[in-house]
C-alpha cells in the first residue's frame, strides 16, 4: 500500500473518531441558550424538545469506546499500511498459490514470527501429526482391523467424503458405493490410497453421433443382456457385433478393466443407473467421473488412515 | 378526504393512507413468505419439488419482500406524513409522490415476479437486475428531491431531528443503491457486477450493512421521534442527545460493513476497523434508545392502557438489544462463534422484528384512524392482542436461534483428541432441527399478529366516518 492511501486512511479514520469524541464534547456543555430542563422553543407539530442533559454513564461509555477504538488501531493494523504494536496478522496476505503459502509460512518459521493461521497450524501439528505419523506405519489391512483407527478414519471419512459417497459410505448416483466389494480402480490398500491422494479423472466417450440410434439401442440390449437381464435377443445380437469398440475399455467379455477404471458391465451394479434410459443416456452422451485429490487438503498420513476406514468397509 | 377544516394546512394524505395500506399487505406477504422457507428448513418437503417455491428462490424474496416492501412503504407512508405534520406544509409535489408510490409499487412485483423465476444478480439484499435497478433508483431520487423539496419550503424555522434521520437515510440508500449495483448488463435479464473477488465482497456488505444502518435503523429512528412523543403525549427528553447521537451515528454506521467479512479475504487492516467502528457505534446506537424511553418519562402508567405505545416502547427495547449484540458480534474473538450460524439469523429478526416490524406496526395504529377520518382503531382490544402475539412470537424466534446457533458454533469447533472434528455437518444440523421447529412457531404467531392487524385496519377504514368513539382513558382493568 503506497504511502498516500495510509495516510488518506489514518486521516480519515482517526478524524472520524476524533469528530465523535469533538461533538460529545460540544454537547455536553450547554450552549443552546436555553436553560437546562426548558424546552427549546422549537414547535413541530405539538413535539417539545427538552434541553436535557447528556446522561452521565452514557458520556463515560462513549469516552470508554472511543480510548478502546484508539489503544486498539495501536496494537493492531488498521491505519493502513501500519503493522501494530504487536505485529499480528491474521494470516500471510497476498497469496495465491499453495506452494507461495508454503514458503511464506517457511521464512515466518524462521523469523520466529508466524502469523495466526500459520500458528494455529503448527500447533494441530505438534498435538496430533504423531498420532497419524504412528498410524502410517501400520498397512492399510491391518490398520483396518484397529478399532480406534477406524473411528478416526470414519470421522475424518464423515467431513470429507461424505457429501458424495453419503454418510453411509453407499453412494449415489454417478458416486460409487465403497461397501460393495466393486471396484473401479482397485480394492486394495495401495489402490484405495492412490485414488485418495491423486484423485480420478474417468471418460465414458458420447457414442450417438458415430453409433446413431439405432446403434445404440442394440448396444444397450447387448449391454444389459450382459447382467442376465431379459432382452430383445435380435438387438442384443446386432449389438454384441458393435461392442467390439466398447471391449477397447471394458473388455471382450465386458467385465472392465481396473487399470483405466473402467466398470465391470457383468455384475447389475451401475454407476449411473442400471435402467434402460440410463443406460441409454450413458452411451448417448457420455460420463465424466471426478475424484478430487486428497493429498494436499489431508496429507497422506490423514488419507492412509481414511484408506483403512474405506478398505475395513467391504472387508470385514 | 381533505383535512382543511383543521387548523392545519392542506397536507396531502393520499400518499401517505396509500403507502400505509400496502404497508399492512405487503407485510403479510413477506412473512407469510418467511414462515414458509422457515418451515421447509424441517420438512424440505414444502418445496413441493416446485422450482418457484425452492428454498433458494424464496428467500431472496422473503428478504426483499419484507425489507424494502413492508420496511419501505412503512418508510414512505411515515416520512411523507411526518414531513408535512413538521414543516407545517404540504408535500413539494403530488405529481412526484404518486410517481414514487406506483414506481415502487411497480419494483415490488416486479421482485415477486422475477426472484421465483430464479431472476438474480445474486448479491444479498440487491438481487433484483439492472433494469428493476434503474426503476429502484428513479423512485428513489423523485422521493429525495420531493422529501428534500418540502424541507425547503417548510414554514418552521427548524428542521425537527426525525427529518435529520430520515433524510440521511434517504441520501444514503441512494448512494449505496446506485454504487452497489453498479453492473455491466449481458441481456435484459442478466448482468454481472462491475466489481470482482474481495472488492466485490466488500462492496456487497459495505452496502448491506448500511441497509440494516440506514435503512432499517436511521430511517425508522425518524418514525420512532415522530410517533414516540406524539403517541405519549410528551416531550421528547433530550435536544442535545439527540444531535450527538444523529451525527455520530450516520457518521460511524457507515464503517461497520467489513465485520460481515471477518477472517475471510478481506485484508486484515479492513476487518480491524470495520470491528473498532462497529464497537464504538454502540454507544449513539443507544443514544436513539435512551431519548425515545426517556421521553415516556413521567407517563409511564400509559403503557398499562395503550397498546400502541406499548409497541412503541417495547420496539425501542428489542432496538437496544440488538444494537448491543450487533457490536459485540462484531468483535473478531465472538464473531469466529457466531458467524455462519443461526445466531446471525436471530439477531437479524430482532431487529427486524422486534425494532422495525413493531416500530413501524405502532406508528401505522397511530396513522391509520388519523388517515381515515377516526377517532380511535376499530378495537383497542385487537391491537392488544396484536401486541402480545407479536411479543411471543418474536421472543420464541430469536430465542430458538441463539440456542440453535451458539449450539451450531459449538459443534462446529469441537475436537478430539486426534485432531479430527467431532461432529459432522449433518450432526449440527439435527441438532438444529427443534429450534427450527419453534422458530416456525414463533413466525406464525407474527403472521398471526399480521392478519389480526388487516381485520382491524379494514374495520376501520371501511367504518363511515368519525363513527368509531376514542376509548375511554380508564380501561384500566
Amino acid at each position: 500500500m503506497s504511502t498516500f492511501w495510509t495516510i488518506w486512511i489514518s486521516v480519515i479514520t482517526l478524524g472520524t473518531i476524533l469528530g465523535t469524541f469533538l461533538l460529545l464534547r460540544w454537547c455536553l456543555a450547554n450552549k443552546t441558550g436555553v436553560e437546562e430542563g426548558d424546552d427549546m422553543h422549537h414547535f413541530f407539530d405539538g413535539i417539545v424538545e427538552i434541553n436535557n442533559p447528556l446522561p452521565r454513564w452514557w458520556t463515560i461509555l462513549f469516552y470508554i469506546v472511543i480510548v478502546w477504538g484508539l489503544v486498539y488501531l495501536a496494537l493492531y493494523p488498521g491505519l493502513g499500511a501500519y503493522q501494530g504494536l504487536l505485529g499480528w496478522k491474521s494470516s500471510n496476505q497476498g497469496i495465491l498459490t499453495l506452494e507461495e503459502s508454503r514458503q511464506a509460512t517457511e521464512r515466518a518459521r524462521e523469523e520466529g514470527l508466524l502469523v495466526q493461521y500459520d500458528r494455529e497450524m503448527e500447533f494441530a501439528a505438534e498435538r496430533f501429526d504423531p498420532i497419524f505419523e504412528a498410524y502410517a506405519q501400520i498397512p492399510v489391512e491391518d490398520l483396518a482391523k484397529d478399532e480406534d483407527a477406524l473411528k478416526v478414519g470414519q470421522r475424518l471419512f464423515l467431513q470429507n467424503c461424505s457429501q458424495c459417497h453419503g454418510s453411509d459410505a453407499r453412494g449415489q448416483t454417478g458416486f460409487p458405493n465403497l461397501t460393495d466389494d466393486d471396484w473401479l480402480y482397485g480394492g486394495s490398500g495401495a489402490k484405495i490410497k492412490e485414488t485418495l491422494i491423486n484423485g480420478r479423472i474417468a471418460a465414458m466417450p458420447a457414442w450417438l453421433d458415430s453409433m446413431g440410434e439405432q446403434g445404440i439401442s442394440e448396444v444397450v440390449a447387448y449391454t444389459l443382456s450382459l447382467s442376465g437381464r431379459d432382452v430383445d435377443s435380435a438387438l442384443a445380437e446386432a449389438g454384441k457385433a458393435r461392442f467390439a469398440v466398447c471391449a477397447a475399455c471394458h473388455g471382450m467379455d465386458g467385465k472392465g478393466n481396473q487399470a483405466i477404471g473402467a466398470p465391470n458391465l457383468t455384475d447389475d451394479i451401475w454407476l449411473y443407473g442400471g435402467s434402460e434410459r440410463a443406460v441409454t443416456e450413458t452411451l448417448n452422451y457420455g460420463r465424466n467421473g471426478v475424484m478430487p485429490a486428497f493429498k494436499d487438503t489431508l496429507g497422506e498420513n490423514k488419507v492412509h488412515v481414511v484408506a483403512a476406514y474405506v478398505y475395513s468397509l467391504s472387508n470385514k | 378526504m381533505s383535512e382543511t377544516s383543521q387548523a392545519h394546512p392542506d397536507y396531502n394524505y393520499k400518499v401517505v393512507r396509500q403507502f400505509t395500506v400496502m404497508t399492512v399487505v405487503w407485510g403479510i406477504v413477506g412473512m407469510a413468505v418467511g414462515v414458509l422457507i422457515a418451515a421447509q428448513l424441517f420438512a424440505p418437503a414444502l418445496n413441493f419439488d416446485i422450482p418457484w417455491l425452492t428454498y433458494s428462490r424464496l428467500r431472496p424474496l422473503h428478504t426483499n419482500a419484507v425489507i424494502f416492501a413492508f420496511g419501505g412503504c412503512a418508510l414512505f407512508a411515515t416520512s411523507y406524513y411526518i414531513v408535512q405534520r413538521t414543516c407545517h406544509v404540504r408535500l413539494f409535489s403530488d405529481k412526484l409522490a404518486a410517481f414514487t408510490f406506483w414506481g415502487w409499487q411497480a419494483v415490488i412485483v416486479l421482485a415477486a415476479i422475477t426472484l421465483p423465476l430464479g431472476i438474480t444478480s445474486s448479491k444479498e439484499y440487491a438481487e433484483l437486475e439492472w433494469p428493476i435497478d434503474i426503476l429502484i433508483a428513479l423512485v428513489w431520487i423523485a422521493y429525495i428531491i420531493n422529501f428534500f423539496g418540502t424541507l425547503v419550503i417548510r414554514k418552521v424555522s427548524h428542521i425537527y431531528v426525525a427529518n435529520w434521520f430520515l433524510g440521511a437515510f434517504m441520501l444514503t440508500v441512494a448512494v449505496l443503491h446506485i454504487g452497489n449495483s453498479m453492473a455491466i448488463p449481458v441481456s435484459f435479464t442478466k448482468s454481472y457486477s462491475i466489481y470482482a473477488g474481495a472488492v466485490d465482497a466488500m462492496m456487497q456488505w459495505w452496502y448491506g450493512h448500511n441497509a440494516v444502518g440506514f435503512f432499517l435503523t436511521a430511517g425508522f429512528l425518524g418514525m420512532m421521534y415522530y410517533f414516540v412523543p406524539k403517541q405519549a403525549g410528551r416531550p421528547v427528553y433530550s435536544y442535545r442527545l439527540s444531535i450527538v447521537h444523529f451525527w455520530a451515528l450516520i457518521s460511524l454506521y457507515i464503517w461497520a460493513g467489513p465485520h460481515h467479512l471477518h477472517y475471510t479475504a478481506l485484508p486484515d487492516w479492513t476487518q480491524s476497523l470495520g470491528m473498532v467502528m462497529s464497537l464504538i457505534l454502540f454507544v449513539p446506537s443507544w443514544g436513539g434508545m435512551i431519548n425515545g424511553i426517556m421521553t415516556l418519562s413521567g407517563a409511564w402508567h400509559k403503557l398499562r392502557n395503550d397498546p400502541v405505545l406499548r409497541f412503541l416502547i417495547v420496539s425501542l427495547s428489542f432496538y437496544g438489544m440488538s444494537t448491543f449484540e450487533g457490536p459485540m458480534m462484531s468483535i473478531k474473538t465472538v464473531n469466529a462463534l457466531s458467524h455462519y450460524t443461526d445466531w446471525t439469523v436471530g439477531h437479524v429478526h430482532s431487529g427486524a422484528l422486534g425494532w422495525v416490524a413493531m416500530v413501524s406496526i405502532g406508528s401505522i395504529y397511530h396513522l391509520i384512524p388519523i388517515l381515515f377520518g377516526q377517532k380511535a382503531m376499530y378495537s383497542t382490544r385487537l391491537v392488544n392482542v396484536h401486541f402480545w402475539l407479536a411479543t411471543i412470537g418474536v421472543v420464541l424466534y430469536i430465542v430458538a436461534m441463539w440456542m440453535s446457533g451458539v449450539l451450531q458454533g459449538l459443534m462446529w469447533r469441537a475436537v478430539n483428541a486426534d485432531g479430527t472434528l467431532t461432529y459432522s455437518f449433518v450432526e449440527s444440523l439435527e441438532a438444529s432441527k427443534p429450534f427450527y421447529v419453534v422458530r416456525f412457531i414463533g413466525g406464525v404467531f407474527v403472521v398471526a399478529g399480521m392478519l389480526v392487524m388487516a381485520y382491524n385496519c379494514w374495520k376501520t377504514i371501511r367504518a363511515p366516518k368519525d363513527s368509531i368513539a376514542a376509548e375511554p382513558a380508564a380501561q384500566a382493568a
